[in-house]
């Protein structure tokens, strides 16, 4: 492997890890109110806890173990199952992983951990900390690492033979005659987490008081930190999901690494400078027109709205910044900002509780980025004059993974739902979540009034105003 | 002795201090609160969501006086405060009993 493709990958793993903690946490943090922003928090860094060892343990073996870069084809077909997954015991526990791919370990784990983490934002200040831990490792098992291998690991989404787009337009050589595009996961990451979003608030149900309580963000400064991270560790994650293949050096070292090393260095220049650019500017355009949208619409351009119309763009150029042109991408980033600025609204006109607008946002963005491939590619989109075959396939990739996240959601969450519950008492939702369920509140603003330090051990803490006269004088 | 409370513009603080200060007042408590009066609220949009707020952030200064100034404070205050747009605020005067410095135990007028 080159060396310097390694060391950009170890780089764009620290930086998709970056996006979650603290990124996505102070994103969201800041826009939940005060008495729940430990939670919002807390429910982004528990991602990072739970997902990061079951990727390890059976997350990279169910998406990558029988096909991709790690094991031969023909010889090792593994235990694919119809092209949805593959065994998550060929590769438990990263055993029989070739240390040449422990950097794409690491890559792709934080993608999984970003995603599951994203849904939060759409079921927070209401949710038992212990539920969200359960359902956490059951959903990326059942709808992230199946769909990551469908789309990556050479499955039903891919361009294999007897893939979705194989069925609809034919084969050549083996490979799908108009291969579908996703390049950093438009449908793995954002419509899957957008879909489960969706799912969830409206099986959760909505926060006491939504749509009569304000309910405003009660810090737009650690939305806007949150929001700048994001799109810094964002380069990992679109610039880092380049794929090298055969033909530029990186598989046929042995036949002439001098000449293959020049080939991939040439093209890595080329594609992640393409990469970063796109990525920018998408989401340049797409913060503009979020706030002239707001202008507008609500008279002024605010700070959330500039935050938002960031994300919104960063989502939409996900699945497509290595198949469009700067323009393309600007084009691409104002329709996804402007889009993305009304259907946050949606929600209170459809009624369900998407608390941060993670469907808005998320599904939202994702199906315009994945959708919009099929108008702006440049060497298979309609408005490059080549018909609508990309379009098509692009569409029923998005429709396939909205079906698959929305099945896979309504089942666990369902599930949850019959058995340890979703919700904490009403009580305790008007009382703040950070209090009842981290035992914490995340502001102290007066200084000292009425605190001290008990001399008792742990464990005997107890819930407000209920402390009990043997704990005062202990 | 009287207490001067004054409910005022958050801006208009600092100049209701040096005010005070020339005229000789040597200290005040000074709260951040909120509250309403004619002024009402104000909207605020959240991604398109727009909330009525009914609380403004206002200051409030609680002076320790003589009887003897309390006229002439109560003019500065209101004198200091004054923008002439809605939301300036107000100022009253209560009765106290007694004043106690902590410090040296001096009572009422000494310890103003």
């Amino acid at each position: 492997m080159d060396t310097g493709y390694a060391a950009w990958m170890l780089i764009s793993s620290s930086l998709v890890l970056l996006m979650t903690a603290p990124g996505l946490a102070l994103f969201y943090g800041g826009m939940s109110r005060s008495k729940s922003v430990l939670n919002m928090l807390m429910m982004s860094f528990s991602a990072v806890g739970v997902v990061g060892i079951v990727y390890a343990l059976w997350g990279w073996s169910m998406t990558y173990s029988s096909v991709g870069w790690a094991a031969a084809d023909a010889e090792n077909p593994g235990w694919e199952f119809a092209k949805l997954f593959s065994s998550p015991f060929d590769q438990f526990g990263l055993s029989n992983t070739l240390p040449g791919n422990y950097v794409f370990v690491a890559f792709q784990m934080t993608f999984a951990i970003i995603t599951v983490a994203l849904i939060s934002g759409a079921i927070a200040d209401r949710v038992k900390f212990s539920s969200w831990l359960v359902f956490m490792p059951i959903w990326v098992t059942l709808a992230y690492f199946p769909l990551a291998h469908q789309v990556w690991g050479g499955g039903f989404l891919s361009n294999v033979d007897g893939g979705l787009a194989s069925l609809v337009y034919g084969v050549t050589d083996g490979v799908a005659n108009v291969a579908p595009i996703d390049y950093a996961g438009g449908t793995v990451v954002h419509i899957n987490a957008g879909v489960a979003a969706l799912v969830l608030a409206i099986l959760i149900g909505k926060r006491v008081g939504f749509g009569k309580e304000p309910m405003r963000p009660h810090n737009l400064t650690l939305t806007m930190i949150g929001a700048g991270l994001l799109w810094f560790g964002w380069f990992g994650f679109n610039v880092g999901s380049i794929v090298p293949v055969a033909t530029q050096g990186v598989a046929g070292e042995e036949a002439d690494f001098f000449a293959n090393s020049v080939a991939f260095s040439a093209n890595f220049v080329g594609e992640t400078g393409l990469v970063w650019l796109n990525t920018t500017l998408a989401t340049c355009a797409a913060m503009v027109g979020w706030l002239i949208v707001e202008r507008f619409r609500d008279g002024k351009a605010t700070s959330l709205g500039a935050a938002s119309g960031i994300v919104a763009g960063l989502v939409a150029i996900t699945p497509a910044c290595g198949s469009l042109s700067p323009l393309g991408s600007m084009a691409l980033g104002v329709v996804a900002g402007g889009l993305c600025a009304f259907a946050v609204g949606l929600k209170f006109k459809l009624g369900f509780d998407d608390s941060l607008d993670v469907v808005g946002v998320h599904l939202v963005g994702g199906i315009v980025g994945t959708i919009g491939i099929g108008f702006l590619a440049t060497g298979s989109g309609l408005f490059y004059g080549n018909g609508i075959d990309q379009l098509v396939v692009q569409f029923l990739v998005a429709l396939y993974a909205i079906i698959w996240s929305g099945i896979v959601t309504l089942i666990v969450g369902l599930a949850i739902k019959y058995t340890m519950g979703w919700r904490i008492d009403e009580d305790h939702e008007l009382e703040g979540i950070d209090f009842v369920e981290h035992g914490e509140n995340a502001y102290d603003l007066a200084g000292t009034p009425g605190a001290r330090r008990l001399t008792g051990s742990t464990g005997t803490s107890t819930s407000i105003g209920t402390t009990s006269d043997a704990e005062v004088s202990a | 002795m009287k207490l001067v409370t004054a409910v005022i513009k958050p801006h208009k603080w600092e100049d209701v201090r040096e005010a005070l200060e020339t005229f000789g007042v040597t200290g005040m408590t000074v709260s951040e609160v909120s509250g309403y009066g004619r002024q009402k609220g104000h909207t605020e949009v959240y991604r398109g969501a727009e909330y009525d707020i009914a609380l403004v952030p206002k200051i409030r200064v609680e002076i320790v006086v003589d009887t003897a100034d309390v006229e002439d404070i109560v003019g500065i205050v209101a004198k200091s405060a004054h923008t002439g747009r809605i939301g300036d605020g107000k100022v009253w005067v209560s009765s106290i009993d007694s004043v106690v410095r902590v410090r040296t135990g001096d009572r009422d007028a000494a310890a103003i």
